[in-house]
């Protein structure tokens, strides 16, 4: 559950970067994603039919503060999208620094204290720190969205120990796996970790074909998790062999 | 006066907030506003004044990741 959301689709996906606003909607409805993030940015020409396309999706909206370094400019962007996109949802960035794009882990828990006592659904955009996952808890956050790799980079999960870790450590919590997704090999093995989904933009937008590679991360989503709820089988060192030995012929 | 509005100079005789948006054409309900640097609810705009320097903002939807 997200804020008290039910989602059967666990593929969250951003708008940005694809070649033409009509292979955005096809990538979206091809993924079956029910929560698509977007941005506020100085109004331009191409605003009306962008607003078009979200009415369209039918999806969730979860508007972001990329691009903020302050908790002032995230504070006030977040209100800016509750009233302009009508959700008291809100994926919380706080950039620490411009080159890494890592958030900044003090001004993330401080932003995300104002706004949840404002009443703000925040989506806090993290790192695998546990510390800092507490904190934000304590903020009032009821989601946590820790990052794979840096934003855009297409690493995937760069600590897996740390990020399973993470998972041990927050049980009833929703993880969201966001940003550093590169192939859906990388969405279904945090799927399989237990995440609860996958935010991903650029691996998706930036493929030689956006539609056919949202339909691979939606079953790569799905397989994985899929995949978790089934129960993977323990890692072991050595062999053991699967067909039985019992009734085998002497031949030799 | 002179006022910056998204970042450009601007020269306005609108006396607010909801003045301003009228005067530039905006569709009021399809934007969000702040007044330097702190969001304007909708309801607050016609009270909100604008002074010689101030810097708005108009934001829209727009695509992100």
């Amino acid at each position: 559950m997200f804020y008290g959301t039910e989602l059967q689709n666990r593929l969250f996906l951003g708008t940005a970067q694809y070649p033409s606003p009509q292979i955005l909607s096809e990538a979206i409805a091809v993924a079956g994603s029910e929560v698509i993030t977007v941005s506020l940015r100085r109004e331009g020409r191409e605003g009306a039919g962008f607003r078009d396309i979200l009415k369209d999706a039918g999806c969730r909206i979860l508007p972001n503060t990329a691009g903020c370094h302050s908790v002032r400019e995230a504070v006030t962007t977040a209100q800016m999208a509750r009233e302009l996109f009508g959700t008291a949802w809100i994926k919380l960035e706080v950039i620490g620094h411009a080159d890494t794009l890592q958030p900044d882990p003090f001004a993330l828990v401080e932003a995300a204290r104002i706004l949840c006592a404002e009443g703000f659904e925040v989506f806090p955009y993290t790192t695998e720190d546990l510390i800092l996952g507490e904190k934000l808890l304590e903020a009032g956050c009821e989601v946590l969205m820790p990052w794979g790799a840096p934003i855009g980079s297409g690493q995937g999960l760069r600590n897996i120990e740390g990020l399973r870790s993470m998972r041990a450590h927050f049980p009833g919590v929703p993880l969201v796996i966001d940003a550093g997704i590169g192939a859906p090999s990388q969405a279904a093995q945090a799927m399989e970790m237990g995440f609860d989904a996958v935010l991903l933009n650029t691996a998706v937008a930036k493929a030689l074909d956006p539609v056919a590679m949202a339909r691979a991360f939606s079953g790569a989503v799905a397989a994985g998790q899929e995949a978790h709820r089934a129960g993977l089988m323990p890692r072991r060192d050595m062999a053991a062999a699967s067909t039985p030995v019992f009734g085998m012929a002497e031949l030799a | 006066m002179r006022i910056e509005v998204n970042g450009e100079s601007v020269t306005t005789g609108a006396a607010s907030l909801a003045a301003l948006l009228e005067e530039q054409g905006h569709d009021a309900a399809s934007v969000a506003t702040a007044l330097d640097g702190a969001f304007v609810p909708r309801a607050a705009r016609g009270t909100a004044a604008l002074k010689d320097g101030a810097r708005v903002e108009i934001l829209a939807p727009m695509q992100g990741g």
